[in-house]
């Protein structure tokens, strides 16, 4: 075991992972993410916290991961390279672990001008594949970037995302391969809407055996409505949402699209669950927290398995 | 070459509010090259700023001097009398300029009147674009040629992140992605192997002022 988290272990035992997602709050309200904990478990082996998503300012990840480990629930801590250094970022590994948390995602994070401080500095002092590199290093070897000791290092189980539908498509494998030669140990992709594209970016993985050598997630987000498909096809960097899916949603009368949403999602999971390569999938209900236990019913992927 | 754009004209005359008197120095080098500090623009500032201050009824005395470039003590040395007369000093130069000229003047208030902008390329008259940050560790020669540090919105070294959008950057569809850009030239060249190594974490060496002495160059202090 690398850090021993429920994360590694499901995955380790061979179990088809799944993962949820909680943003946290604007402000300092506590009883936000216990509420959202509440439709959490049970429903999912282990959550990401994201770490000021789209560069809007939240409650830091960190402090959030603490309160859902007080819920009992397993957090993935998200920790970006734009808003810290290596001192910075060292430092809360420390801090994080120290508290209990076990996984982490490095991810490159979006650039400030998305957010809600569009003058700010970018650190981007390294990059999320050196954070990768980075974090294995203080686990295996024990050692900070500068070489020095630490003393009792925390041992983090390694994720990281990976974009199957970013140009140029024949390169994502290399930079999965990247990520692999630097350290990690699980994959969350980026929302999954484009089968065909997806099918192939495994595809090329398997052939190239680096599913042998890292757990990948499938990353689904289930569509609230039209709006936001239309949203995520025209703004959200690296999203392709096909016309078809599109076409699906407007299909259905508009009080259910909705659940016509969320079965287009369980149908994704099936998929998955026999898709060679694929470990697990990572639900990103964003903002629909409440919606989860439904997914997981509907997606047949409950119970969660439970290892001690 | 250095790449300046001249300040708004309500903030240089804000700066020059209470004074009577100021010598605007002209840079003859890279602000003259991208039409921002030389001799014409200092001309043309002299102008507006007269204007501007008879409207108000509070003239000024401008004089005009450009030189072949205000980051050379040998050339700065020409100024030495002319500045006597002067209560401040306005200057067209890049950062650097403005700095020796100040150096060079500590009992004058020495004012900028450009914004000192990039190390860039001439795309055409009047068009300029970024090209170097001055990292002082130069990465080109596994990049194809092109710099991810100054290039890409988030100078990453294993790059492209995830925001490429059909070769364009997240930040903006007029941004190439310099990740997508830098694969594509590397591939032309069959040498894509060069980015699909891991690059490790990078020692900043722009983190604190920087001195270059050449070899067989001493410094004058150590000269003696």
């Amino acid at each position: 075991m690398k850090s021993g988290s429920n994360l590694e272990k499901v995955l380790r035992a061979g179990h088809f992972a799944f993962t949820g997602e909680l943003g946290p709050p604007r402000g300092t309200t506590a009883e936000e993410i216990v509420e959202k904990c509440e439709h959490l478990k049970g429903m999912v082996d282990a959550v990401n916290i994201t770490d000021n998503q789209t560069a809007v300012v939240r409650m830091a990840s960190w402090a959030a991961c603490l309160i859902l480990i007080q819920e009992g629930l397993e957090p993935n801590f998200q920790m970006v390279c734009r808003d810290r250094n290596r001192l910075a970022m060292q430092a809360d590994i420390l801090g994080a672990y120290t508290h209990g948390v076990r996984n982490m995602l490095c991810l490159t994070g979006d650039h400030c001008m998305f957010g809600d401080h569009p003058d700010a500095m970018g650190v981007f002092d390294i990059d999320s594949i050196q954070l990768i590199n980075m974090v294995k290093t203080m686990r295996d070897e024990g050692k900070f970037q500068t070489g020095a000791d630490i003393e009792d290092p925390p041992k983090i189980f390694i994720g990281a995302a990976a974009n199957p539908f970013a140009e140029p498509y024949e390169w994502r494998v290399h930079r999965l391969d990247k990520k692999i030669e630097a350290g990690v140990d699980f994959i969350q992709t980026q929302c999954i809407y484009n089968m065909d594209r997806f099918r192939k970016w495994i595809e090329q993985a398997n052939d190239m055996g680096l599913t042998e050598k890292v757990y990948i997630l499938a990353g689904v987000t289930p569509m609230k409505n039209v709006g936001m498909a239309r949203y995520m096809q025209k703004k959200v960097p690296g999203i392709e949402v096909p016309e078809d899916l599109i076409d699906r949603l407007k299909g259905v009368g508009k009080k259910q699209v909705a659940e016509e949403g969320i079965k287009i999602a369980c149908e994704q999971v099936e998929e998955f669950k026999e898709m060679k390569g694929v470990h697990g999938v990572h639900m990103m209900a964003i903002e629909w927290e409440h919606k989860v236990p439904q997914i997981a019913e509907q997606a047949k992927v409950l119970p969660r398995p439970q290892i001690d | 070459m250095i790449v300046a754009e001249r300040k708004p004209f309500e903030e240089i005359k804000e700066m020059l509010k209470g004074y009577k008197k100021v010598l605007s120095v002209g840079c003859g080098t890279c602000v003259a090259v991208c039409l921002t500090g030389g001799e014409k623009e200092v001309a043309v500032l002299n102008a507006e700023l007269d204007m501007a201050r008879k409207l108000e009824e509070d003239p000024i005395e401008l004089g005009a001097a450009t030189i072949e470039r205000q980051c050379d003590r040998e050339y700065l040395e020409v100024l030495d009398e002319m500045v006597k007369p002067y209560e401040a000093l306005l200057s067209m130069a890049c950062g650097a300029g403005i700095q020796f000229l100040a150096e060079r003047y500590p009992d004058k208030p020495v004012l900028p009147a450009v914004d000192t902008t990039f190390i860039g390329v001439n795309q055409d008259v009047g068009w300029y674009e970024e090209r170097c940050r001055s990292c002082s560790a130069c990465v080109l020669a596994w990049t194809g040629g092109i710099c991810p540090v100054t290039m890409c919105a988030k100078g990453l070294y294993n790059g492209p992140c995830g925001g490429t959008d059909q070769g364009k950057c997240e930040i903006s569809q007029d941004q190439p992605c310099a990740w997508f850009e830098i694969y594509g030239r590397l591939a032309g060249q069959d040498r894509l192997d060069l980015i699909k190594r891991f690059y490790a974490i990078v020692p900043w060496k722009n983190q604190k002022p920087r001195t270059l002495i050449q070899p067989g160059y001493k410094k004058p202090e150590q000269a003696k």
